[in-house]
């Protein structure tokens, strides 16, 4: 035991003496919590909009006032042919192109029936899909009005509901993804990299050759990062309540429960990479490529598995990310207790002991 | 009669086909400065770590300081100091550090660390340089403390492999010092080298080649038996020998 605690004094010399790695790993949180909670929102701002209006008259110019209002929006150009509209997706002077037909508001009242025509840009697909959508719905709005004057014989009233997450706010989303990249990465790379470095310098023969087990010379190289991924928990939770303004709606000491399983997952993941692997560069790009990514992809949080095609969606159960990304949204978002996340708790505890018996079993191989 | 610490019998480690050490026998007496010779891929770094407990052998016996290295393996490593080519100290640790790290792991108290620390920066003249980062020492420093480190415990062997590699001369021979300084106070040494002035240090010198101990006697007696002025022409004509490269 006192050797154990001489290790482990020794390991947290070095994570502690070595300032830019310590930098990386209390930093990366905080630049990825306000990348996404500032930098990378979905919604589309301030688009601009070209008009080309041939009717010109009272109902056209009371839409196009609406869309300049909008805070989507602002019109920057009149049209006057269909020619230009070519000229300003060239140029980039708009996202969106809306012409009004001619005698807008007259087909309107008597025919109840007119075209407007919107024209987007789809060589950002995503960007003019959400443009086009802000727009349509300036239009359906009026519509709704016009409606109310008359009965229309047969309507479906549809109203919405969004359940949790009743304003659609992203960070609901990217705070449980962010905290399952940074432990997956920090977790899973640094404890590979801090222990093949000791086989790189020569250190790890020394240590080898003296009294300590080699399952104990592993095992406390990983209880540093086991601190600074909980350090890190704490830092993205804080900075969720005080600055995203995201609740915790599930209970705290459960969270934090969970998050030190899946640290622990990630840390037998490092070992693994660690007892496979002798240089360092290995260790780094192993991580990265085969837990980062899949992480990234087969998590859920930036892609919705349920769209992926079935192998992926098998593949997907047997990334440990995927799991705790879903616990923590149930927790945090839903406000659900443990018996809802029971199942992925056991998946989570069964893979840690999956991955640290075969790290295990393979230190013990090399040594033998 | 001293008694022998290193003692083994037909010692054969195989990996696969290839016959790395090949039925080696000997023994090393307490206190004594053995030197463990042999070009490179002779066998020397296995037969070491087999007599360290980090490799099992394939047949034949070995102890040493008392313990088998098939069963005993972990008593061993209690009695043993081992310092390698590769610079075995941490880096980004100081001085003070590294010394109490490595008595740590031995399980010294705290008491012991504390006493033995100030009497080894003292003896090596680091009263300066005992907080800086061992990284930041010449190289010749950092091997006199890294033996130091490995004979921190009163181990009853150490083993050096080439402890000397890339040291100027006068560092080697200031280590060569410390060497028989270690071997007056009951330390036994077993040491590797490539140079062949080391190896007229020691008290008794083994060549290796090809896995078997090719020669084995004291310094004098080795160029009396192969009519050689040095070390030096003893090693070549046994080693020109070899038919494994490295």
């Amino acid at each position: 035991m006192k050797t154990f605690v001489a290790f482990i004094r020794k390991e947290f010399w070095h994570v502690l003496r070595d300032t830019r790695s310590l930098v990386i790993l209390l930093g990366l949180p905080v630049v990825m919590m306000i990348l996404f909670g500032f930098a990378l929102s979905s919604e589309v701002k301030n688009s601009n909009v070209a008009i080309l209006d041939y009717s010109n008259d009272d109902a056209s110019r009371l839409l196009i006032d609406r869309i300049d209002q909008s805070q989507y929006f602002s019109v920057k150009e009149r049209l006057k042919t269909e020619a230009e509209i070519e000229r300003v997706f060239r140029r980039g002077e708009a996202r969106l192109v809306v012409i009004f037909p001619q005698n807008f508001q007259e087909d309107l009242s008597h025919t109840n029936q007119v075209q407007v025509r919107f024209i987007g840009d789809a060589s950002d697909p995503n960007t003019s899909n959400i443009v086009i959508n802000y727009a349509s719905s300036i239009f359906r709005d009026y519509q709704n009005e016009l409606n109310e004057q008359k009965k229309l014989p047969y309507t479906i009233e549809t109203e919405t509901r969004m359940l949790y997450n009743p304003q659609l706010k992203s960070s609901y989303n990217f705070v449980p993804g962010v905290m399952t990249l940074i432990l997956m990465l920090l977790g899973a790379m640094m404890t590979s990299v801090s222990i093949v470095k000791e086989k790189e310098t020569g250190t790890m023969e020394i240590l080898l050759v003296s009294p300590m087990r080699p399952l104990l010379v592993v095992l406390s190289k990983a209880v540093p990062y086991l601190f600074l991924c909980f350090i890190d928990v704490v830092i993205i939770l804080l900075l969720a309540i005080f600055l995203l303004d995201m609740p915790i709606r599930g209970s705290l000491p459960l969270l934090l429960a969970e998050s030190l399983l899946f640290i622990l997952t990630t840390l037998s993941l490092g070992l693994l990479v660690s007892a496979v692997v002798d240089s360092q560069q290995t260790a780094m790009f192993l991580s990265l490529v085969g837990f980062l990514m899949p992480a990234l992809v087969f998590s859920g949080f930036m892609f919705p598995i349920e769209n992926m095609p079935l192998p992926l969606q098998i593949v997907s159960n047997i990334v440990p990310t995927k799991w705790y990304y879903s616990i923590v949204r149930a927790i945090m978002v839903k406000g659900l207790g443990f018996s809802y996340v029971a199942k992925q708790t056991l998946i989570l505890a069964v893979m840690t002991v999956v991955y640290l018996t075969v790290a295990i079993r393979k230190f013990k191989i090399r040594l033998a | 009669m001293t008694k022998s610490v290193i003692h083994t019998e037909g010692l054969t480690r195989k990996f696969g086909d290839f016959v790395a050490v090949n039925a080696i026998t000997f023994d090393v007496k307490e206190g004594e400065i053995f030197g463990f010779l042999g070009a490179n891929g002779a066998g020397k770094t296995t037969a070491m770590r087999i007599l360290c407990g980090l490799l099992e052998p394939t047949s034949g016996k070995a102890s040493v300081a008392g313990y088998d290295v098939y069963r005993q393996n972990e008593e061993i490593k209690k009695h043993i100091g081992y310092m390698s080519q590769k610079f075995s100290l941490y880096e980004n640790l100081t001085v003070r550090e590294n010394i109490q790290f490595f008595g740590g792991i031995y399980g010294l108290t705290r008491k012991e660390l504390r006493e033995k620390t100030a009497v080894l920066i003292e003896r090596l003249g680091l009263n300066q340089e005992a907080d800086k980062l061992v990284g930041s020492l010449p190289l010749g420093w950092k091997q006199k403390i890294a033996f130091s480190v490995a004979i921190l415990h009163r181990p009853k062997v150490v083993f050096l492999d080439e402890p000397t590699g890339g040291v100027d001369p006068i560092t080697r021979r200031q280590f060569w010092d410390m060497i028989y300084e270690a071997a007056h106070e009951g330390i036994t040494v077993f040491v590797t080298t490539h140079y062949m002035d080391e190896a007229e240090y020691c008290d008794r010198v083994s060549i290796m080649v090809d896995g078997s101990i090719a020669a084995l006697d004291t310094p004098s007696g080795l160029k009396k038996q192969f009519q050689a002025e040095s070390m030096d022409e003893v090693f070549l004509q046994l080693a020109r020998g070899a038919k494994r490269g490295e």
